[in-house]
């Protein structure tokens, strides 16, 4: 006898328990701690902390190990758990030209005012695998050098004293929110740099990637990467003035493309912007050329139709969030859809073999 | 029970209201897709985020909600929601169409005919009926905008040219009042009749798509057809096996590794009700018929 | 004869002035003006780069010009809507691509193709627009069994055809063309123009047709107007242009046509 698919319930319940015991794994190896990951996990957790556009280091280690280290779902937990807290206000705008850097390079200037500094990094590094750290031994103190004391001047604003890049007049006005409104195309730039900063990683490599491919090219060089920690500021009423309630370690990226000039301005350079939260330099670096490519409309260049320029392309599909859940949503039960298109299909099958015995 | 971490029914305040405001818009304006703030939910994209919003934006501590998907109530992703809704709202909860006042459903419309002062929420994949048609948005809204809908034609002519009947068989796309078309959200087209002049309030969210649309009390709801190639509601030619109700949407269920099928109510409380009733179907257990 | 009439008569149907586009320091066309009256051909010949495509995509609204006016039917197109400009371009505007793949929908059948601009305009019988779509293709020479099939499975000559067609199916009162027979073999062009000419003449159609060929215009237009560098540099009737061209730029070009 035929019993209807009952027991959706025990089943869940029995898939979150086996869920948590995969999660701890053999239970002779000793658990993580969520401080190990955020010490040790740490480029993981500036991920999780930029794609989930939440700044806790502690939150973002908590994801992590609650998401068996897969970094979209822990991603999607610190998203959902984001967008239930209460707002209490906007910050200042951080003044990233006075961060504390520990990594600060041009690739247009050999030296210049702040200095090149290399900072912890593995853009030197051979990458052979060490097993000396499957020992777990400690490492030897890094050596140290004071800190030095001049300011470090972002590179743009050298070149734009001699006029030689694009002007960046201030804009006070406030920016739009995507977490809060819904996305309209066309988008501001400030909304696309918003999206482009908690997209995920892969995309905007894979974009920026392709616009040094020639699908959408723009030339870029990094003009400036640095990273660091600055200050941040909220207004009080009450007091009248600023004060400062943390800081935060930022990645910001500015590339310096080349410009032919148009009907109304001179040949110059233009600006390419990425700032993300953490050390993530392979995504302000991605996200500062895809912000270049999007804005050929306002630099009178051509659209040649990659899809790095487009717009509506790249903000519609760069969230992994919204990817990710339509993409496994497919994976849910379509029984009625599909019972509809079986029966189409027979019916369309039947008729069909009676014209062809019709025919013969 | 309830969870006291959140808010009544998960979303703050303040996100309710924009909602509601979102809500307000589409059933004054129906059939038209009201952009609004998706929020980010505990549960992912494409599995009823939209819907979910949208129930939370409607529920009051005094409501019975019902939650189904495929017609189901015991369906894993339908068992998942209500229980969201156990948990952040502490509201009863009912598998009875008749007696929910907020029904949320994911691809069917319940057999059981709805009353005023029912709320019925859609689960939408894809709000905009001209995507396939067309994939940009900047370009599809102007389409609404001036009501070119010329191009959802060319698709219906072609369905017809090459396979003798519109072969669109769920996600049936309808116009609104006569004003805009609407993706019905992939309800089979079956269904679509219980759209038009349906005494409860209807309302459609895509959570991915950040789009509320809605259909007020009554609506005037057409499916888009020709005059010469009508629209039909179809299902398959058979009676329930279980319940013997020859006017149900049916699932097919393969019950053996031969290939032999059943086919059974796909709305579960329906079928139930049916049952207690003392109606049979072909497999109905003999002699228990009361 | 009867354009004389129409042009004592009437009022213009399209009704230019000024008209000046610029690329940049480039200048794409320049203070160009003229008047189409009610069933007149107007040709617009000049090699590539004198501006006659350029002209064309802002007469059909592709482009917005820097200056000037156009007037349809003694109202100002470029101050209208988008709204408004789309209702022109799917009801008593067309426009005949030179490449027909820009005009056509390659994934929609040719009965659909024709039909769309029906449907676009509220027709909503099956049989009925399948029969105008049938009536068509018969007057474009396509046959009547080809309706089901794509136009990516036809000829060059058949996809323009087809897209003339899908064109003239409302009976716009306008028609733009841009050099419809450009890419066509040459034997195919012969018919095609013959085509045309049988089409222009039985609905009296009201065309603007831009070309670098000589022959298209000898053969359809009654007005000539010859553009050198985004300039109008002479305008007058087709016979007389060509058979007593005044303009030196205008001479070099007949002269540079095999006479046949």
């Amino acid at each position: 006898m035929y019993v209807a698919v009952k027991g959706g319930e025990r089943a869940i319940d029995a898939a979150h328990a086996w869920l948590a015991e995969e999660r701890r794994g053999d239970p002779a190896i000793p658990e993580l701690t969520v401080a190990q990951i955020r010490e040790q996990m740490a480029l993981a957790v500036n991920r999780v902390m930029a794609e989930g556009s939440l700044y806790d280091p502690d939150l973002a280690a908590l994801a992590i190990k609650q998401a068996r280290g897969d970094l979209i779902e822990a991603v999607f937990l610190i998203r959902a758990y984001r967008t239930t807290l209460p707002r209490f206000g906007t910050s200042r705008p951080v003044d990233t030209a006075a961060m504390a850097v520990d990594r600060r390079v041009s690739a247009t200037f050999k030296d210049l005012p702040g200095g090149q500094v290399l900072g912890p990094t593995f853009d030197y590094t051979h990458r052979l695998l060490d097993f000396a750290l499957a020992a777990e031994g400690e490492a030897p103190p890094a050596p140290q050098a004071p800190a030095r004391d001049e300011p470090v001047p972002h590179v743009t604003g050298l070149l734009d004293r001699d006029g030689l890049i694009e002007g960046q007049p201030a804009d006070d006005t406030p920016a739009p929110d995507l977490t809060r409104q819904p996305l309209e195309l066309p988008a501001s730039r400030a909304l696309r740099l918003q999206a482009l900063a908690r997209a995920d990683e892969g995309f905007t490599l894979s974009l920026a990637y392709s616009t040094q491919r020639g699908y959408g090219r723009t030339h870029a060089f990094v003009g400036e990467l640095r990273i660091g920690r600055v200050a941040v500021q909220v207004d009080l009423p009450e007091l009248g003035f600023a004060v400062e309630i943390g800081e935060v370690e930022l990645t910001e990226c500015d590339t310096v493309n080349q410009f032919k000039g148009s009907r109304t301005e001179p040949p110059q350079f233009t600006r390419g912007y990425g700032l993300v939260m953490g050390q993530s330099e392979r995504k302000a670096i991605s996200m500062s050329l895809v912000d270049r490519a999007l804005r050929w409309q306002e630099l009178g260049e051509d659209f040649t139709g990659a899809p790095a320029q487009d717009e509506e392309f790249v903000l519609s599909h760069c969230d992994n969030i919204q990817s990710t859940g339509f993409l496994e949503h497919i994976k849910l039960p379509h029984y009625v859809d599909f019972q509809a298109e079986l029966e189409l299909v027979r019916r369309m099958r039947r008729e069909a073999m009676q014209m062809q015995e019709a025919a013969e | 029970m309830t969870d006291q971490a959140y808010n009544f029914a998960y979303l703050d305040e303040q996100t309710k209201r924009m909602i509601r405001r979102a809500l307000l818009k589409a059933l004054a304006i129906p059939g038209y897709q009201v952009p609004f703030a998706s929020r980010e939910m505990p549960m992912p994209y494409g599995w009823g985020t939209g819907g979910v919003q949208v129930t939370a934006a409607c529920l009051t501590p005094d409501d019975r909600l019902k939650v189904i998907d495929q017609g189901a109530d015991d369906t894993t992703n339908a068992v998942s929601i209500r229980r969201f809704f156990q948990r952040t709202a502490g509201v009863a909860t009912t598998e009875r169409t008749t007696d929910a006042t907020v029904i949320q459903t994911r691809h069917r419309i319940p057999e059981q005919p709805l009353a005023e002062g029912q709320i019925l929420v859609y689960q939408v994949p894809i709000p905009e009926p001209l995507r396939f048609l067309e994939p940009r948005e900047t370009e599809t809204r102007k389409m609404h905008e001036l009501e070119e809908y010329g191009l959802m034609h060319v698709k219906l002519y072609e369905d017809i040219a090459r396979h003798g009947e519109i072969a669109t068989a769920y996600a049936y796309p309808v116009r609104v009042e006569g004003r805009y078309v609407m993706d019905p959200s992939p309800i089979p087209k079956f269904d679509n009749p219980k759209l038009a002049g349906n005494p409860a309030i209807q309302l459609f969210g895509a959570g991915r798509e950040a789009r509320i649309y809605a259909l007020p009390p009554y609506s005037d709801v057409v499916s888009l057809d020709f005059e010469d190639h009508p629209f039909t509601a179809s299902k398959a030619d058979h009676a329930c096996d279980l319940c013997g109700s020859g006017s149900s949407y049916l699932d097919e269920v393969i019950t053996d590794d031969r290939g032999t099928r059943m086919f059974v109510c796909s709305d579960t409380d329906f079928c139930a009700a049916r049952q207690a009733q003392g109606h049979c179907g072909r497999l109905s257990p003999q002699g228990d018929a009361p | 004869m009867t354009l004389m009439q129409n042009a004592i008569t009437a009022a213009p149907l399209l009704s230019v002035q000024g008209l000046t586009k610029r690329y940049g320091p480039r200048i794409g066309c320049a203070d160009v003006g003229f008047d189409l009256y009610p069933g007149e051909v107007l040709g617009i010949v000049g090699e590539s780069g004198s501006g006659k495509s350029t002209l064309l995509s802002c007469l059909a609204g592709h482009q917005r010009p820097d200056q000037g006016r156009i007037l349809f039917d003694g109202a100002d197109v470029l101050a209208f809507s988008e709204a408004e400009r789309r209702r022109l371009l799917r009801g008593d505007w067309a426009y005949v691509h030179q490449n027909p793949r820009d005009g056509l929908r390659m994934g929609v059948s040719a009965g659909g193709n024709v039909g769309e601009r029906l449907m676009a305009v509220g027709a909503r019988n099956y049989a009925a627009i399948r029969d105008s779509a049938t009536d068509w293709l018969g007057r474009v020479e396509i046959a009547a069994d080809r309706i089901d099939d794509r136009p990516s499975a036809f000829s060059g000559g058949m996809q323009q055809r087809l897209q003339i067609a899908r064109n003239l199916v409302t009976g716009p009162r306008l028609v733009f063309m841009d050099e419809p027979t450009g890419g066509l073999d040459v034997s195919v062009q012969a018919r095609l123009l013959d085509l045309l000419r049988g089409l222009v003449r039985d609905l009296g159609l009201s065309v603007v047709i831009v070309t670098h060929d000589l022959a298209v215009v000898r053969l359809l237009a009654d007005r000539l107007m010859v553009m050198k560098s985004g300039r109008v540099v002479e305008t007058g009737l087709t016979d007389q242009v060509l058979d007593d061209p005044q303009h030196a730029y205008t001479q070099l070009l007949v002269s540079s046509v095999l006479q046949v």
